[in-house]
């Protein structure tokens, strides 16, 4: 069993904007491509120009319709660790492992004490650990620990590669510790929800809804307003209106 | 050009005091400050067209990250799916290895290994025959290229009027709409205002060109809470984030403008000044039914066109600065004649029942009401939400305005207007709406990126007509062009094409981007005659990139009876990877990959301009290959100098480019001082027209790859009417100087084909062209149903089946991607739930979706965003045994389709037997969305598989493919 810290300084996390995300994978290939040579490379890949291809993603997208009828809504929703505050997949881990670190509460999987035991997968509800079986241990997001302190890159690329790829701007990175960054601006100003919140595991990782649509059902139905102000004119009645109008606003 | 890999600028990673403290590894082995790259290089992607700037980290001689380029004008630092995938394209174990020649039968996949001296002779040899003999018996056709002023340059000087690039199936119906309008276009040529927007309207946008651009925008209009509409017959992508997604049936968007202008004319809520002041809405046409001037404008003895101004109750050159003209009414001309303004012919064509939303509604089935309300939106925004920037500017006529003020309201297309038999006359209604609500380049609107506005049309016509092909001499201009009138076709006396795939005559007047689609029919077929040499370059002819696959394969495989000779007797092809087009040739000439090459993106051909400044850019060359290949371009400046073309050898008979498209980028001018590259030109101080710089090319590595010229904020908006933007635009070549700018919202070109349809002038179309010519070539827009759905029992047929990319493929290439083909490996025919109930289709079911052409066995997803009457795929997903460096029982190919099998490149024929092809009647554009099918259940199979199935192919490349990848082990186990 594995021990969580008592209290992080900081609670660094994503801010995932399901209004605004387009499912392009810019984030999913972007993480793959900066972690396969990175903290946890490599991301292998098993048959990978075969009849079954799979790999070890840190984060992966997933296209869903919500809603019946009028009320149907296509949503994508970019998954990965959420970095939670109490996750049992930590406390699970026989070997030590997986830890979550007490200066900015990112967890973290050590691949040389990995046994591949599989255990932290199952504690995890949201799937979001990802067995390498090339190298028989677990990967999973690490927030990109090694970009965000890195000082070789410029202070403006100190993110986690998702975010600095995302092109529709829907992904966001800070501390949600502190009340007043600008994400947990964003997720009090949006209403940032917890994923499955009801299970306690406290996931620093939120995520936007989508915004109320402003179509039919909510600017008002489709009702006719400018037939019942004024009846549809005749065509050749329209025309000359039409003309009669031209004529004054081009002489004003 | 002596520049290599070693000398060139290269972005160093520093070290600095803090490494101590991050970069040893902590108890876990964390290292906080890794150092990531011994070099990091800035060039430009090449995973789809989009051609954002990126930075290529490289390690221990390896790729290690890519990402988007900060600085670079069209991704500002991000990067999509593709991009981010670069290194297992890269890497790719389909890449070709060395030159090949075919030595089983061609499809067979059955080569071997030569030199590329050998090649180049063999290529040589082959090409100078023809050129001696009859030039136009060389097709050179050059798919998804991005160096088309080159290609197209080669084949002038090679003397074939036998050259496009992909135009003809991918966009030529918008660039030709637009350019005949307003001369710019939708597609990568132009974009929504989006830092000023309020109202945006997406019709049919597939998520390809201008892939990231879209995106960073519809971020920006979220963060802004502008409203996103999208018109689009499924729901996925963009598409799903818009505030309201109307699901439109295919094919009938034109219907649906038609009632939203029909609505604005009704209700009087147009940009009356705009009209007057940018468009021909009061010129003057002539009425006289049956004469040979019928519908033309009035013009003076000059050829200006003519309105009647108001004040001085006279006849006035339409374009001058103070007319006051006359929109409506009959005018008496001094001849007797009598004509109206263009401005009456439109109220009279959209104002009537034919265009009202209850008659679009029972078109394209999007409520009468619902379209009344669109159009009131986007009337309250355009006029009540009114965005007025302080910034002054002199208007054409030499007037300044102390503000530029805009109509807040953008739209964008793409494929789903132009790949429909409708599309000319659809993008050209979506222009018309774009004009009458006054947005079109103002602040909130649509804006043109330079070198557009281009004049109205564009001036070049084009070339290959009879007595201008002669054996072993150039062409004496250039392929493409705009023609003006019948004159301008490219024809005989009798009607016949001159081209191969029939562009610019009376199938296809204004192929502005030539019929790629129908080269390898119409050579096989030797209508219009036969060919010698088919010489292609990245364009997956024989499969995803054809229509009607299974006969393009026979027409690939044919021999003539009499010569054992195959019907096209030589087939040149140039690719970097093991497409299904590979077995399919006779020479393969192997390119690089995007990270081992030079390229240009030229202002010549497709810039990277933003709206707000001109921009090109390069790629070169930042890894070696480590096989035996070149770079396609170099080649071909290699065989033109082994042909001794024109332009190409010196004096003494040398290559006037030795070092390949690198020096040919810098020191070849296409006109006096204007090269490929428009950046740091003379003594690096110039932009646009100089001498050839020899530093060129390093200034634009040391730049990021890219050459960006900002225009400043006085010209920024209104480009088509703004005198200091225009005059600038002119002393660097991208326009003349006495370019006609004003729109046309009545298209006097299309009138003048029309006429000679009508037995008016000295080149008139066959008695067989003469309906079809006088009913499309409408000079006003007009709504039609597609071809194919007139012309097949759509009560056999009655569902429309359409295509669209995934975001993170692009055409065919992305499914040899180790990580792209996890995201998707296969694809689904996608149907509406209710759809599916009556049809008794599960989720999962196999089925068969038949066309008149054929049919194809594929397995169903139900949803619920889709068009009721739409099926819809992932295109370019099925791939063929044995291509692409797959193993056989890649589900690409067992489970993966293509909906090419059920497109007929030729329509049914009709009274007289002849074949249209299945295009657009005006610009020859593949009609590909056109297509109708019958959906059923399919009896269930021992083990399921997709149909039709070809012979898998011998590929030495895809056999040992690894069990696994670990890329980037190899970074670790150097840290440790």
């Amino acid at each position: 069993m594995t021990c969580l810290p008592t209290h992080t300084e900081r609670k660094l996390g994503l801010v995932i904007d399901l209004d605004t995300c387009v499912g392009c994978h810019g984030c999913a290939t972007s993480c793959k491509e900066w972690n396969t040579g990175g903290y946890s490379a490599p991301l292998s890949d098993t048959d990978p120009y075969g009849a079954d291809p799979d790999g070890a993603w840190l984060n992966r997208i997933h296209g869903y319709e919500v809603g019946d009828g009028t009320e149907s809504r296509t949503v994508h929703f970019p998954r990965s660790c959420l970095h939670c505050e109490t996750p049992d997949c930590v406390t699970v881990c026989p070997t030590g492992a997986s830890f979550k670190r007490a200066e900015d509460g990112i967890v973290l999987v050590d691949p040389d004490l990995c046994i591949g035991c599989k255990l932290c997968s199952w504690a995890c509800p949201y799937g979001a650990r990802e067995y390498d079986p090339s190298h028989g241990v677990m990967k999973k997001c690490t927030l990109c620990v090694d970009r965000i302190y890195n000082e070789h890159l410029a202070p403006e690329d100190r993110t986690p590669a998702c975010v600095r790829a995302c092109p529709t701007g829907a992904r966001h990175f800070g501390d949600l510790g502190d009340p007043n960054s600008k994400v947990s601006q964003l997720v009090a100003e949006r209403g940032g929800f917890d994923l499955l919140g009801a299970f306690g595991y406290k996931p620093v990782n939120k995520y936007l809804p989508p915004r109320s649509r402003r179509d039919a059902r909510t600017v008002g139905a489709d009702t006719d307003t400018a037939p019942q102000k004024q009846k549809i004119a005749a065509p050749t009645t329209a025309i000359e209106n039409l003309f009669s109008w031209v004529d004054r606003a081009l002489s004003r | 050009m002596s520049t290599t890999v070693q000398d060139r600028v290269t972005t160093k990673t520093s070290n600095t005091a803090a490494d101590a403290r991050k970069s040893e590894p902590d108890a876990h082995g964390v290292i906080l400050s890794e150092k990531p790259a011994d070099r990091i290089e800035t060039t430009t992607c090449y995973m789809c067209a989009c051609r954002c700037g990126i930075k290529v980290y490289l390690k221990d001689g390896k790729v290690r990250y890519i990402e988007g380029n900060r600085d670079h004008p069209v991704n500002k630092g991000v990067l999509c799916g593709k991009g981010s995938a670069g290194i297992m394209q890269h890497y790719s174990p389909a890449r070709l290895k060395a030159p090949l020649l075919r030595v089983g039968p061609r499809g067979s996949g059955e080569f071997k290994e030569i030199s590329w001296e050998e090649a180049l002779q063999t290529a040589t040899s082959w090409l100078a025959k023809v050129r001696a003999d009859d030039p136009r018996k060389l097709a050179f056709f050059t798919g998804r290229d991005q160096s088309q002023s080159l290609t197209g340059w080669w084949a002038i000087k090679y003397g074939t009027p036998n050259y496009a690039a992909h135009g003809g199936f991918c966009s030529v119906n918008m660039a030709a709409a637009g350019l005949y309008t307003f001369g710019g276009s939708f597609w990568e040529f132009g974009e929504p205002d989006w830092d000023h927007t309020k109202y945006f309207m997406l019709f049919g946008v597939a998520e390809d060109h201008s892939s990231n651009p879209i995106k960073i925008g519809l971020g920006k209009l979220k963060a802004r809470g502008a409203k996103i509409v999208s018109i689009n017959p499924v729901r996925t992508g963009y598409n799903a984030v818009a505030d309201e997604w109307v699901g439109i049936r295919p094919g009938t968007d034109g219907a649906f403008v038609g009632a939203l202008i029909h609505e604005l004319l009704r209700t009087q809520r147009i940009d009356i000044d705009y009209l007057v002041r940018y468009t021909n809405a009061p010129w003057l046409v002539i009425e006289a039914p049956g004469a040979a001037d019928h519908g033309l404008f009035v013009r003076d003895e000059k050829g200006n066109a003519l309105a009647f101004d108001k004040r001085s109750n006279a006849l006035t050159p339409a374009e001058g600065p103070d007319v006051v003209p006359q929109l409506s009414g009959l005018v008496k001309l001094p001849d007797g004649r009598t004509a109206i303004p263009v401005f009456q012919k439109i109220a009279e064509r959209y104002l009537t029942d034919a265009y009202s939303p209850e008659t679009a509604e029972k078109q394209c089935g999007v409520p009468a009401a619902a379209i009344r309300r669109y159009a009131d939106e986007l009337a309250k925004v355009a006029f009540e939400q009114t965005i007025t920037l302080d910034v002054p500017w002199t208007d054409i006529h030499g007037r300044r305005h102390e503000k530029m003020v805009g109509r807040p309201v953008a739209m964008h297309a793409m494929r789903g207007i132009s790949a429909h038999s409708n599309g000319f006359q659809t993008c050209r209604l979506i222009h018309i709406l774009q004009i009458l609500l006054g947005s079109i380049d103002c602040p909130g609107g649509f804006r043109y990126k330079p070198p557009y506005p281009k004049e109205i049309a564009p001036r070049v016509k084009p070339t290959g007509k009879p007595g201008q092909v002669k054996a072993g001499e150039p062409l004496p201009g250039p392929h493409l062009g705009f023609p003006m009138a019948p004159g301008d076709l490219l024809i005989d006396d009798a009607g016949t094409p001159q081209r191969i795939d029939k562009a610019y005559s009376w199938d296809a007047p204004l192929a502005a981007h030539g019929l790629m689609h129908m080269v390898i029919t119409n050579a096989a077929l030797g209508d219009p005659y036969p060919i010698d040499t088919l010489f292609m370059y990245m364009a997956n002819m024989s499969w995803n990139s054809s229509m009607n696959i299974r006969d393009t394969l026979k027409y690939l495989t044919d021999k003539n009876p009499e010569t054992g000779e195959y019907k096209i007797p030589r087939i040149i092809y140039s690719d970097a990877y093991y497409s299904e087009m590979v077995p399919y040739a006779d020479l393969i000439l192997p390119d690089t990959t995007y990270l081992e090459r030079w390229d240009c993106i030229s202002m010549l051909d497709r810039p990277i301009s933003e709206p707000d400044a001109a921009c090109d850019a390069i790629r070169h060359p930042i890894v070696e290959p480590d096989r035996d290949v070149r770079g396609f371009q170099s080649v071909l400046l290699d065989l033109g100098a082994r042909l001794k073309l024109p332009g190409l050898v010196k004096e003494d008979g040398s290559p006037q480019f030795p070092g390949g498209y690198a020096d040919y980028l810098v020191n070849h001018e296409r006109a006096p001082g204007i090269g490929p590259l428009a950046g740091w030109r003379g003594n690096g101080d110039t932009f646009g027209k100089g001498a050839p710089n020899s530093d060129q090319l390093n200034r634009y590595i040391a730049n990021g790859g890219f050459h960006a010229h900002h225009i400043p904020p006085s010209q920024r908006y209104f480009k088509h009417a703004n005198k200091e933007y225009l005059d600038w635009a002119a002393s660097v070549g991208f326009r003349a100087a006495d370019a006609k700018m004003t729109f046309q919202l009545y298209c006097e070109p299309l009138q003048a084909f029309r006429l000679a349809a009508e037995g008016h002038g000295p080149v008139r179309p066959p008695e067989n062209h003469r309906e079809r010519i006088a009913k499309y070539f409408d000079p006003l827009p007009f709504w039609y149903e597609p071809f194919e759905g007139t012309m097949v029992d759509t009560g056999k047929f009655p569902m429309h089946a359409i295509t669209q990319r995934p975001m993170h493929m692009y055409h065919s290439w992305g499914s040899q991607n180790a990580w792209l083909r996890q995201i998707t490996g296969h694809n689904r025919l996608y149907l509406s739930r209710a759809r599916g109930k009556e049809l008794g289709i599960a989720d999962d079911d196999w089925v068969w979706i038949s066309s008149h052409l054929g049919r194809v066995r594929c397995q169903v997803r139900l949803m619920d965003g889709v068009n009721d009457q739409t099926a819809w795929t992932w295109n370019a997903i099925g791939k063929r045994k044995g291509a692409w460096g797959l193993s056989e029982d890649a589900p690409e190919a067992t489970r993966g389709f293509l909906l090419n099998h059920l497109i007929s490149e030729l329509l049914p024929a009709k009274g007289g037997g002849y074949r249209y092809s299945n295009s657009d009647p005006i610009t020859g554009q593949a009609a590909w969305y056109d297509l109708r099918v019958n959906i059923e259940k399919a009896a269930p199979e021992a083990v399921e598989h997709s149909e039709p199935r070809f012979e898998p192919f011998d590929d030495p490349i895809g056999r040992g493919h690894p069990d696994s990848i670990s890329y980037g082990a190899e970074f670790k186990r150097a840290r440790r």
